[in-house]
């Protein structure tokens, strides 16, 4: 599999990978938890010179991190994070995957303490569009949350207020809020003002 | 010609030997007089040399790691589906090279060869080799061949004990290493299964107190089922051969203890075919070597120390159903390597061959040793 990857390769797609790529700066040390096939991972190396490292449990993204030259360890989020030291990455990054473990609660802490800083990309299942489907007795199923409830990796549902209460519980502070919508959204220009109600998913930058 | 078979063969190759000018020595305060490194290479080494892979054999295995000796060998290296042009070791870019250790019986100095001292063999005079000394011996070969760094060494299972304490022995000759189905330091498990080896080889009356001149066939054959056993899964013993009976399938048991289930007829099989390749003092040698290998060792036990000098990339690969070398074992490897900052890709690949998975599974083990090598940058020597 000699893939040369081309610029389209650091093109993100998804506006959450976006906005995560410029925030961090030239030369940071980054793990990705739940990093997939490392296409973030390799836009920060190739455009931050970031060193990086992924954590992805799926055999088959492993092998395409490792034809991006991405490293990355297999290994599950419930398992495997205290092979990582204190304080050895700059920025530990968990894109829309801390609704997909078994502890999140666990899991931030666990960020805090293997990294300086924290990113969270988190789906808000308080968006409008959610709150309706929910108001007619309906587990909401729509372009941000395309599986139904019995198959979605999505086990811990929340909403953004949810997880501010969360980290104000676990004594994190939230350091940035990135408040995402989609193109489109006849309704976006709100959620800088309402997050919990009109963003999609939202970005948190968090510390200790 | 095979090569006309088979566009992307080596083709045929011929093995070469290397006498040591100068006596090797060895971590039991012993030294071998007068030593010969058997070894085999493909591909062409580029002018500034830094396009050469050391691969490593594992316990049975030889120097011939691909292609064919003639045009009527039916049978390739044992490693053909990963070495040749455009394969995970592409010959078209690398200058790969396996050598025999010593200790072996395939070509390199072991304990059937003539001990110039005495001009006799040196059977069980010789002296107890660890995998460091292979290690040394293979660092002198290294030089032989106008090579001051690997690009990588890579090994499976005992082979990959030996890339790893390349990077322990020698961190400024090594640019990266593959680690396959292999561990740090050899468990009390794996101690065990050797011990037992040895007793069935040391306790045939055959063996002479290894001066035989035939083979104590029936406790190779034995030491070499047991090991054939680990080499496998529960899941892969029942897939294959499930409780079948030799006969036929419907037949009754024969109520007797000579071979009835066809795993015992596979396994018999498997040791006898073993007793003519492969020599029971070496077996002996080898396995005792694989036992006392713990790379912390040099460290008080602390496996990241130990592994400190070593900043390379590592590609480090386990498989779910191996119960010799347990995946666990490479997690601990791993650990070390992210303890001291190293880059690590580790994967732990689904399969059901059990240890034997690290030559059969060749499409995800060989996407990734492709996708290491083309990704891994290359450090010239200081």
């Amino acid at each position: 599999m000699n893939v040369k990857f081309n610029n389209n390769e650091i093109q993100l797609q998804r506006s959450d990978l976006a906005a995560i790529r410029d925030m961090i700066p030239e030369k940071a040390h980054i793990l990705d938890l739940g990093c997939g096939s490392g296409r973030l991972l390799y836009a920060l190396k190739t455009l931050k010179h970031a060193k990086v490292m992924g954590v992805e449990h799926d055999q088959q993204k492993i092998l395409e991190c490792a034809a991006r030259g991405i490293p990355v360890i297999h290994a599950s989020l419930d398992a495997a994070l205290t092979d990582f030291c204190d304080a050895s990455y700059d920025y530990v990054i968990l894109s829309r995957t801390i609704q997909s473990v078994q502890r999140p609660d666990i899991i931030l802490n666990e960020m805090l303490r293997i990294g300086k800083r924290g990113i969270v990309s988190y789906m808000n299942f308080g968006h409008i569009n959610a709150r309706i489907q929910m108001l007619f007795g309906h587990m909401p199923v729509n372009r941000n949350l395309p599986l139904p409830w019995y198959n979605t990796p999505t086990i811990r549902p929340g909403t953004a207020s949810d997880f501010k209460d969360l980290c104000k519980t676990l004594d994190i502070k939230i350091c940035r809020e990135i408040p995402l919508t989609n193109e489109g959204d006849y309704l976006r220009r709100l959620a800088v003002l309402w997050p919990n109600l009109f963003a999609s998913n939202s970005i948190f930058v968090i510390s200790k | 010609m095979a090569q006309e078979n088979c566009s992307s063969s080596v083709g045929i190759v011929q093995p070469s030997d290397y006498l040591f000018e100068e006596e090797l020595p060895l971590d039991c305060g012993r030294s071998l007089k007068g030593v010969v490194i058997r070894y085999e290479t493909y591909g062409t080494l580029s002018p500034e040399a830094d396009n050469a892979v050391l691969v490593e054999h594992a316990l049975s295995g030889d120097a011939h790691l691909a292609g064919y000796h003639s045009a009527e060998d039916r049978k390739p290296g044992w490693w053909d589906d990963m070495v040749g042009p455009g394969k995970p070791f592409d010959t078209n870019k690398l200058f790969v090279v396996c050598s025999n250790i010593i200790g072996g019986c395939s070509g390199s100095t072991g304990p059937r060869s003539i001990d110039p001292d005495t001009g006799r063999r040196y059977d069980m005079d010789f002296p107890i080799i660890t995998i460091a000394d292979m290690v040394r011996a293979q660092e002198r070969l290294m030089r032989h061949l106008g090579i001051r760094k690997w690009f990588c060494v890579a090994g499976g299972s005992m082979g990959g004990m030996l890339a790893l304490q390349w990077g322990v022995s020698y961190p400024e000759a090594v640019n990266g290493t593959i680690a396959i189905a292999t561990t740090a330091r050899v468990s009390s498990q794996g101690i065990s299964f050797n011990w037992v080896s040895r007793e069935a080889i040391m306790n045939d009356q055959h063996w002479l107190d290894g001066n035989y001149e035939e083979q104590p066939q029936r406790g190779l054959a034995t030491a070499r089922m047991l090991a054939h056993i680990t080499y496998l899964s529960d899941e892969s013993m029942n897939h294959k051969f499930g409780r079948a009976l030799q006969e036929s399938p419907d037949s009754n048991y024969v109520f007797a203890f000579s071979k009835d289930f066809r795993i015992e007829s596979y396994l018999a099989h498997q040791g006898s075919k073993f007793v003519e390749r492969f020599d029971a003092n070496s077996y002996l040698y080898i396995t005792r070597a694989i036992d006392y290998f713990d790379l912390s060792d040099c460290a008080d036990g602390n496996l990241a120390g130990a592994l400190k000098p070593v900043t390379t990339p590592f590609l480090i690969v386990s498989f779910s159903s191996d119960w010799l070398f347990p995946s666990y074992q490479s997690k601990e490897l791993v650990r070390a390597l992210l303890d001291n900052g190293n880059d690590v890709t580790y994967c732990n690949i689904q399969s059901s061959y059990g240890h034997d998975a690290f030559l059969l599974e060749t499409e995800s083990l060989g996407s990734l040793i492709s996708s290491y090598l083309t990704n891994l940058p290359w450090e010239p020597p200081k």
